[in-house]
């Protein structure tokens, strides 16, 4: 089973991996958008968005979705970040999970755009990389972490 | 000038300790050099032909005296003992050690400096008017209004990854110092017809590979809506700008292929979900951006004793008058000027300066203008508040270590790329072709006859010494391994803006002197009167410059 950091823990991923040739994918299991579409009942669903697709399609039926897989194929394609803040500021309540080839040194801001849980290509050592999730305590933005920017809370 | 407190203190603080474990894990081989790229130039660092280069943020050309001698005594320690000014305001180191950069990062933060997002594809460093907050034609201090931008775009979580580098400027004034319609995104303070100053927004200008006039997207926003404006323009950007190839993915491109109005659309799409949230900027922001930038302790002078005596001065010295002539301007409050600093010696490399002149400057800044300096995109430095009875000290001062060269404005105050002398991009050198036009246009009273003129050189396609804005342009190009240089002719940097047209097939290095010794005297036998170079090219156009240049010797 595969693991992951969630809420700065390391945890075994329960849900069933992608696969884009399955015609009915199963309760449980992450799908592709075009495969979500298909689905007949959207309730407790998992959907996998890759760069290029925007999430607008899904911003009616965020309720349903537990788990919102964005996946980075290279770490310089910062489409992600955008999707993940659309998403959280249009009221996704579930799971917001990165996936794919992002590097550990983009973990806060993968963070601050509201991922709370991060699927790494490369899993050898998430000990080290949860340590990168807490490179910065402090921030000029408003974002997802922190909705009030630092001049609403500047003392 | 704006002043950290414990918050922006320990932003930049825990920078540079993330780049200290990044830089140690790349040393120790945990990080692949793909992955070190973009974490690297998001603090500045290109490794270069001959040794790494570190660019260093100056937001909005300000410095004080403290951060001058800090600049200066880290290029004593760390480097060569000189500096460069960059066409983004900046200073550039040209021989640090890659092991040492987060020791200089630490250095630098002790001084409130660093040197975040100077490179990558993020948010650069943003520009303004290099006489900003002191220029007689200013409708507002356009500086606050950077510093808000400087802190919404540090570290920003969403836009550390953009499609391309993107560059933002603000201007305040009737002439466009900033050159705002070159930028990704340019802003300019302007009044609507019942007097509230409010903000123009421009969008999609650049230079590089496909130069681009940046077109109105809004006429006049509010203020309080800058930092969600912006977010809905780059939303817009990070999600819909082309990464399938790096010479078609500025905002720019976006623009063009959308078309204004669409991408108007999408953004102010954006903008419904965002504005009044948040980041909309209070009026106690506003103010306690602007308390940063207030008058110094300015004194009430007597303009008229003052001015009297610079005529004296001048009288006795024509030196000095001629220096007061070329390198100083016109101040807001009687009895002061804004002195420039020209960084263009014949010899030195166009926007170098030594670790004792920083110091200097230091100095004299401390002495005559309120401990501040000020950088230029033009490559020089500024002393934006000299009262005039301290002129004659200060420019004997300057004259005695090299910095008053009487050359603003004019050809020889040339912007110049590093070129391939140092940089890895370069299809050519441009310092040589700088140093060779200065030496044959040694002459001042025809470079002065030729009034003011903007000659620019580039290394290569990016750009970076802004040839297609130059009333004459130069650009390095590579032909089957050999230097060649294209001269295009007409650019023009202010309100009027224009990008500048290809004279022809490039020339060979040394011919080009006499090249552009062919294109002035075609000017100075055209002009009529008073006419300047920019309008006798435009109502002339290329033609007669293109015939004698091309011309067999006789």
């Amino acid at each position: 089973m595969r693991r992951l950091i969630k809420h700065d823990s390391i945890v075994d991923d329960t849900w069933k991996p992608i696969d884009p040739d399955c015609s009915a994918p199963e309760h449980g299991q992450i799908c592709s958008l075009e495969q979500w579409h298909n689905l007949a009942d959207k309730d407790g669903s998992a959907v996998q968005l890759e760069p290029g697709q925007e999430p607008t399609p899904l911003f009616d039926a965020l309720e349903k979705i537990d788990l919102l897989v964005i996946n980075f194929p290279v770490f310089t394609d910062g489409r992600g970040f955008s999707y993940a803040r659309d998403v959280r500021e249009h009221g996704y309540q579930g799971e917001l999970r990165a996936s794919g080839h992002f590097i550990r040194d983009q973990l806060t801001y993968l963070q601050r755009c509201g991922f709370d849980a991060f699927q790494m290509a490369d899993d050898s050592d998430l000990n080290a990389a949860l340590t990168s999730l807490r490179d910065f305590t402090e921030h000029y933005q408003a974002a997802i972490d922190q909705p009030l920017p630092l001049f609403r809370r500047r003392l | 000038m704006y002043v950290y407190d414990q918050h922006d203190q320990k932003i930049i603080d825990e920078r540079v300790a993330q780049f200290r474990d990044q830089t140690t894990r790349f040393l120790a081989g945990e990080i692949t050099d793909a992955e070190f790229l973009p974490l690297r130039l998001q603090n500045g660092l290109y490794l270069q032909r001959l040794a790494p280069m570190l660019r260093i943020a100056v937001p909005y050309g300000l410095m004080n005296s403290s951060q001058l001698r800090k600049l200066a005594d880290i290029s004593k320690t760390y480097d060569k003992g000189y500096v460069h000014i960059s066409t983004r305001q900046n200073v550039q180191l040209n021989w640090p050690l890659l092991e040492e950069v987060p020791d200089i990062l630490a250095e630098l933060s002790t001084v409130q400096m660093h040197a975040i997002q100077t490179s990558g594809n993020c948010i650069r460093n943003t520009t303004t008017d290099q006489f900003a907050g002191v220029a007689s034609d200013e409708l507002e201090d356009p500086r606050p209004y950077c510093e808000i931008i400087r802190q919404w775009s540090t570290l920003h979580p969403e836009f550390a990854f953009l499609p391309r580098k993107f560059k933002i400027a603000v201007c305040g004034s009737t002439q466009d110092r900033a050159a705002i319609h070159y930028h990704d995104i340019g802003i300019e303070l302007v009044a609507d017809d019942d007097g509230e100053i409010g903000l123009k927004i421009l969008v999609g200008g650049g230079l590089g590979r496909t130069p681009a006039i940046g077109s109105v997207i809004c006429e006049w926003l509010d203020k309080k809506h800058l930092l969600t404006y912006l977010e809905a323009v780059l939303r817009v950007y990070n999600q819909h700008g082309r990464r399938d190839n790096k010479y078609k993915a500025r905002i720019k491109i976006l623009v063009r292929a959308m078309g204004i109005d669409a991408f108007r659309e999408a953004v102010e799409q954006q903008w419904t979900a965002l504005k009044d949230g948040a980041s909309t900027l209070t009026e106690a922001e506003i103010i306690r951006a602007r308390s940063f930038f207030r008058d110094p302790s300015y004194l009430a002078l007597d303009s008229t004793l003052a001015m009297s005596d610079l005529e004296q001065d001048c009288t006795r010295d024509p030196i000095f008058a001629n220096w007061i002539k070329r390198n100083t301007q016109d101040h807001r409050l009687p009895g002061y000027r804004i002195v420039t600093l020209s960084l263009k010696a014949t010899g030195f490399a166009p926007g170098d300066i030594t670790a004792e002149q920083l110091e200097l400057l230091a100095e004299l800044s401390d002495l005559y203008s309120f401990g501040e300096i000020r950088s230029t995109h033009q490559q020089n430095m500024v002393l934006g508040d000299v009262q005039v009875s301290a002129l004659y000290a200060l420019w004997q001062r300057l004259q005695a270590a090299g910095l008053a060269t009487p050359n603003i404005g004019y050809l020889t105050d040339i912007i110049c790329c590093p070129g391939g002398d140092y940089c890895s991009l370069a299809n050519a050198k441009s310092l040589p072709i700088a140093e060779a036009i200065q030496t044959r246009f040694d002459d001042l009273d025809y470079v002065y006859d030729l009034g003011p003129l903007e000659l620019n050189i580039s290394g290569c396609m990016n750009a970076c010494g802004h040839h297609h804005v130059g009333q004459i342009g130069i650009l390095g190009v590579d032909k089957k391994g050999q230097e060649f240089y294209q001269i295009c002719l007409g650019g023009n940097q202010a309100k009027d803006a224009s990008i500048g047209k290809i004279l022809g097939p490039s020339f060979k290095q040394k011919d080009v002197p006499e090249v552009i010794d062919r294109i002035l005297s075609t000017y100075v036998t055209l002009r009529k009167e008073d006419e300047n170079f920019l309008d006798t090219y435009r109502r002339v156009g290329i033609h007669p410059f293109k015939e004698r240049a091309y011309a067999q010797a006789d």
